[in-house]
């Protein structure tokens, strides 16, 4: 997940008769389930929406090992920290599979880099919001990577070759993620009176922020539309979010807590569970800048990357040295 | 002090070192100069909360009082720790981190090499698994300090900074006490003054390579092993044990 809103460039789709030869032979293909590969013909707005839709999953990966990154040094016990440590390493390698799909599209990391650290890229706005207790780590876990498996798995058969196969990767490892989230939600949830508290006020805090994961309808998106057409986006936003919470409530309901909402009501009728209006005005404050960590994040990630250029450059500068003595030794 | 006391104390020393080590390389996660950095620094990070578990696990069979890795590092305060002062010290820039991991890496290297040949089994297990993995962390570290003493300009001047500032706790490493003679006597551990030609050859071969100045022998820092440690513990434990201590009783 982590790709709320990408805009393809295109302000309406193309019929069939008004594509190119090359337009239409590559949509066929991609209607035959045959995959893009980097080296093959692809229309230029393909290419960028692809760029986009990969580089804000990537920058979300990266941001986001920040909220959880905030309490490695405090996990409870020597093998939380463990697996705490060894997910949001995950996360970095999920990054680093990202940026290296979106480079076979012609875009360097370093340039994504760039658009993160100036603040022109986005990433998912669930990052913006604090880790504030050791409840809010199972909260991210099971909601917000529960989340993001929904739109990864579909994404998994997507019609761009790399980008395809970074989400099978991607997705093994998720779930292990989600799982361990549910694991400390539960621990929490069946442990003391106070812990049972700090379950229930992560919900509380995270049950919104995930259902806003999934972007805003996009029934009406051009687009999404577009997207779909090449199968670079395979659900509805709204169809994503109804299964999240289909699956999602009975598993709060399984260890005690209740999700924060109250007109949330099982609907026989349509299979499916009615819920809430999300506060749309939030997630668009958020995702524009005004969220309660926006500011933090973008400065962390900044800093890490400035005050590392010394050492990328001697590592660069040493690398070049080597080859030279090698070169001169050899001639 | 019984021989039992005496082996309970020598295997505090081996992890709370990886305990402490570990915690420090942990605060990287997110903030280090490259992701394959992230990647690397939790990697070893990993491997030292791992052989933290087997060591205070051991320590706590041995002490047979209850007490597991678990309760031995989230309930102890910063006195009865064990590990020694080098390991403690601030993460500082990327130099400071991996010039105290090239000195801890060099030496526990060395020291394991021994300890797997250990007369208690269960200390040889524990040696031989982690030496495994340390062999690889020293490689990484030494090429580190090859990288960025043999850099550009600016990163020379750090990693030589690094290894002034450092160079004051790599004594203690070195200095044996009651406890680590009953070790020798026992044949469970190393004379513990054997392994600094081994690690000062290993050292000095890096450094030149490096074109980085080896310090003047000179006064050494100690006290850890003997839980009187520099104030920056202390805060340590503060993040470490904050739940446990939040929380008293609670299981997570």
């Amino acid at each position: 997940m982590y790709a709320q809103m990408v805009k393809t460039g295109l302000e309406r789709i193309q019929s069939k008769e008004e594509m190119s030869p090359e337009e239409r032979s590559f949509q066929e293909r991609i209607d035959a389930d045959i995959k893009i590969e980097p080296k093959e013909w692809m229309p230029e707005a393909y290419r960028k929406t692809l760029i986009r839709q990969i580089s804000q999953h990537a920058h979300s990966e990266i941001i986001g090992m920040q909220p959880e990154g905030n309490w490695i040094t405090r996990a409870p016990t020597l093998e939380r920290k463990a697996i705490l440590l060894a997910k949001v390493q995950d996360e970095a390698g999920h990054g680093l599979y990202l940026y290296c799909a979106a480079e076979t599209l012609g875009v360097s990391r370093d340039e994504l880099m760039e658009q993160l650290n100036s603040g022109k890229a986005k990433y998912s706005s669930i990052f913006n919001y604090p880790t504030l207790t050791w409840a809010d780590i199972g909260a991210i876990g099971w909601l917000v990577d529960g989340a993001a498996i929904m739109n990864q798995v579909p994404l998994q058969r997507c019609s761009y070759g790399p980008y395809s196969r970074a989400m099978i990767r991607i997705c093994k490892e998720e779930s292990f993620h989600q799982r361990q989230g549910y694991d400390i939600m539960m621990k929490l949830a069946r442990g003391t009176p106070e812990q049972q508290r700090m379950a229930q006020d992560a919900l509380n805090r995270w049950w919104w922020p995930s259902l806003m994961m999934f972007g805003p309808s996009d029934a009406d998106s051009v687009h999404s539309a577009q997207s779909m057409m090449w199968k670079i986006k395979i659900n509805s936003n709204d169809e994503l979010r109804q299964k999240f919470v289909d699956q999602t409530v009975p598993q709060a309901e399984y260890i005690g807590l209740t999700v924060p909402d109250p007109d949330l009501k099982w609907n026989a009728e349509r299979g499916h569970y009615d819920f809430g209006e999300i506060n749309w005005d939030e997630f668009y404050q958020v995702i524009s800048g005004n969220g309660p960590c926006n500011r933090q994040r973008l400065r962390t990630r900044v800093n890490a990357y400035e005050e590392g250029r010394w050492v990328r450059e001697a590592a660069d500068a040493y690398a070049a040295k080597k080859a030279a003595r090698a070169q001169a030794k050899a001639a | 002090m019984s021989d039992q006391e005496a082996l309970f104390e020598y295997l505090l020393r081996l992890g709370d070192n990886a305990l402490v080590l570990g915690h420090r390389l942990s605060e990287w996660c997110g903030h280090a100069p490259a992701l394959e950095e992230d990647l690397a620094l939790s990697n070893v990070a990993l491997d030292l909360i791992g052989q933290t578990q087997l060591w205070l696990n051991l320590a706590g069979e041995v002490e047979g009082k209850g007490r597991d890795a678990d309760k031995l590092a989230y309930l102890r305060d910063a006195r009865d720790f064990r590990n020694i002062l080098l390991v403690e010290q601030p993460n500082g820039d990327f130099a400071v981190t991996m010039a105290r991991q090239f000195f801890f890496d060099a030496w526990h290297y060395l020291l394991l090499r021994e300890l797997a040949g250990s007369k208690d089994g269960r200390i040889a297990e524990i040696a031989a698994k982690s030496l495994k993995e340390v062999t690889y962390h020293l490689e990484r570290s030494r090429d580190w300090v090859l990288r960025l003493g043999d850099g550009t300009e600016e990163s020379h001047r750090r990693m030589q900074a690094a290894i002034d500032d450092l160079w004051m706790y790599t004594g203690e490493l070195f200095e044996a006490d009651e406890i680590d003679r009953a070790m020798l006597r026992e044949g469970l551990g190393p004379d513990p003054a054997a392994l600094h030609e081994p690690w000062l050859g290993l050292v000095k071969a890096t450094f030149e390579e490096a074109t980085l100045s080896l310090p003047q022998p000179g006064w050494a820092q100690r006290g850890g092993k003997r839980g009187i440690h520099s104030e920056h513990l202390g805060y340590i434990l503060a993040d470490l044990q904050f739940l446990q201590r939040a929380y008293p009783n609670a299981t997570w």
